[in-house]
């Protein structure tokens, strides 16, 4: 379960970042770029204060 | 009558001890973990997106900013390696603590008073921020440049919202600021990085390979905005260094490196310096630049804005978030700090207290207008009291001179550091120089006045006192 939540909150931290680059080089809209931003943030925040807190208790 | 829920709230919140009195114990010692986050978390803040901005305002050329920077904040990341660290982990109690044993409780009482109003002034600035945030979806009328004082109602709710959630953070202690720092922490300057990269092409960026030469011309051209003073290499170097000055060299950080394992820890500040005050700063001239392009100038300035034009939802998310994870700590020390002066009094409570006065000054746009004026005036006016705790620690056994004077005398106030503080400060604003240079030649002038009066008491009125007493 712990390996599955640090999964979706990585990709959460990619899907912030990512898009930047990829509106950057046009290869996708503003507003999708802004869609994938917005669903990064809510998979990174969902996810990390339970591992990342079992890792602070461990 | 108070529910079973309530009392249980009250006694939770008074079994929070944050040895205020006493070292920090073995047991109690924090790994680098949690000083990594909250470095990061509280210098990747709702201030970057002010001073980021305030930079390309002051017309800073792009060669300036990236040295100065680099400079600045390798020195600031020094400041608190070697000389915050070694005393926090040799000592483990807190800033306040420390002073009473030096200064006594008279001066520290008057210290911590600055001291609380000081940080107050900081954590309304964030607030301030993350009130710009709040207030999109209601389409408040945002502050401009030259606002002094609030220009709505709805300016005001928005601020007293996001100052009562930041005081109830706070008050269950430095755990839980720490560990949602932590959280936030790797998230944050990814925002920021990310928003700049989005925005590039609209600035004239077709590639990264011509990013210098815009960056020249549209982003930090050296030409500042009308009413502003032009800003060289030497004010980068300084402000980045001395920005923090309170917490390192001011030494506000002994109360949160005193948890720290190794006395090294102070490195860990780098992650806040290099993440924060450099690429968080860079990020928001991109996204101020990117502002003044397309409304030609306009001195309106709203950081929540700017963020939201450049990543939406998570923008605005970004700017409360970042705005909350340093007014919390602040709030937190500012908490200590009035926590001397009354320590019959629960830290929730003075936290209470300290969020109430913070939300008040949150209401005053001028807070963040001319924040560059107030961090480096805050810094100037705490510095002189971190060079009495680093004389009185280092250099008085060498010269054989008794340190905590006031505890191993049993006196209240003390002299010599009364005058050092006074001292250093009037010589300081006398100084023919802008505010962002005069706490460095002030650091050395502390030094040398806390040394000589205490000589001259130590040495010269004690001496004479026991000769008349024979």
């Amino acid at each position: 379960m712990k390996k599955i939540l640090i999964i979706i909150s990585f990709i959460g931290l990619a899907l912030t970042l990512l898009p930047s680059f990829l509106v950057f080089a046009s290869a996708i809209s503003w507003d999708t770029y802004l869609l994938l931003m917005n669903v990064g943030t809510i998979m990174w925040f969902v996810s990390a204060p339970f591992w990342m807190e079992k890792k602070d208790e461990a | 009558m108070k529910s079973k829920r309530g009392n249980v709230l009250v006694k939770k919140l008074d079994e929070i001890n944050e040895f205020e009195r006493t070292p920090v114990p073995p047991s109690k010692l924090k790994g680098a973990g949690s000083f990594w986050g909250m470095y990061a978390g509280e210098h990747t803040a709702g201030t970057e997106f002010v001073i980021g901005p305030l930079f390309v305002a002051h017309g800073v050329s792009a060669f300036d900013l990236v040295t100065g920077l680099l400079i600045g904040n390798l020195l600031a990341v020094l400041s608190w390696t070697f000389i915050t660290g070694p005393i926090a982990t040799r000592a483990r109690i807190t800033l306040y603590y420390f002073l009473e044993k030096i200064a006594g409780k008279k001066v520290t009482l008057l210290y911590n008073l600055v001291n609380a109003l000081m940080f107050c002034g900081l954590a309304g600035a964030m607030i301030a921020v993350s009130a710009t945030a709040i207030g999109i979806p209601f389409n408040l009328p945002m502050p401009s440049l030259n606002d002094f004082f609030p220009n709505s109602i709805g300016w005001i709710v928005a601020v007293i919202v996001v100052g009562a959630v930041t005081t109830a953070v706070a008050m269950f202690g430095y755990s839980v600021v720490a560990k949602f720092g932590k959280f936030a922490a790797p998230w944050m300057p990814l925002v920021f990085i990310a928003s700049a990269v989005a925005v590039l092409p609209e600035i004239g960026v077709s590639s990264f390979s011509n990013f210098w030469e815009v960056a020249k011309e549209r982003i930090w051209n050296g030409v500042p905005l009308e009413g502003q003073s032009k800003f060289t290499i030497w004010h980068i170097i300084f402000f980045s260094w001395f920005c923090n000055l309170a917490m390192h060299i001011g030494m506000a950080d002994l109360s949160i490196l005193r948890y720290a394992k190794k006395w090294y820890y102070g490195v860990t500040s780098s992650a806040g310096m290099f993440v924060g005050h450099y690429i968080a700063w860079l990020a928001s001239g991109i996204l101020y630049s990117l502002f003044l392009l397309e409304s030609n100038n306009s001195l309106a300035f709203s950081p929540g804005q700017v963020a939201y034009r450049a990543a939406g939802i998570a923008g605005i998310a970004c700017v409360i978030i970042a705005g909350w994870t340093t007014a919390n700590p602040t709030i937190y020390r500012a908490g200590l700090a009035l926590q001397a002066v009354m320590p019959k009094s629960k830290t929730w409570k003075v936290t209470m207290i300290i969020g109430a006065i913070t939300t008040f000054a949150a209401f005053f746009p001028a807070l963040v207008m001319r924040l560059l004026d107030f961090v480096s005036l805050y810094g100037l006016i705490l510095m002189p009291m971190g060079a009495v705790i680093f004389t009185d620690f280092w250099l008085f056994p060498k010269l054989k001179l008794t340190q905590n004077y006031a505890e191993v005398r049993k006196i209240q106030f003390s002299w010599p550091v009364f005058l050092t503080w006074c001292i250093t400060l009037l010589i300081a604003f006398l100084l023919p120089m802008e505010i962002y240079f005069k706490a460095l030649p002030g650091w050395f002038i502390a030094i040398i006045l806390y040394t000589g009066l205490s000589y001259f008491q130590q040495k010269v009125l004690e001496v004479r006192g026991k000769k008349k007493i024979l």
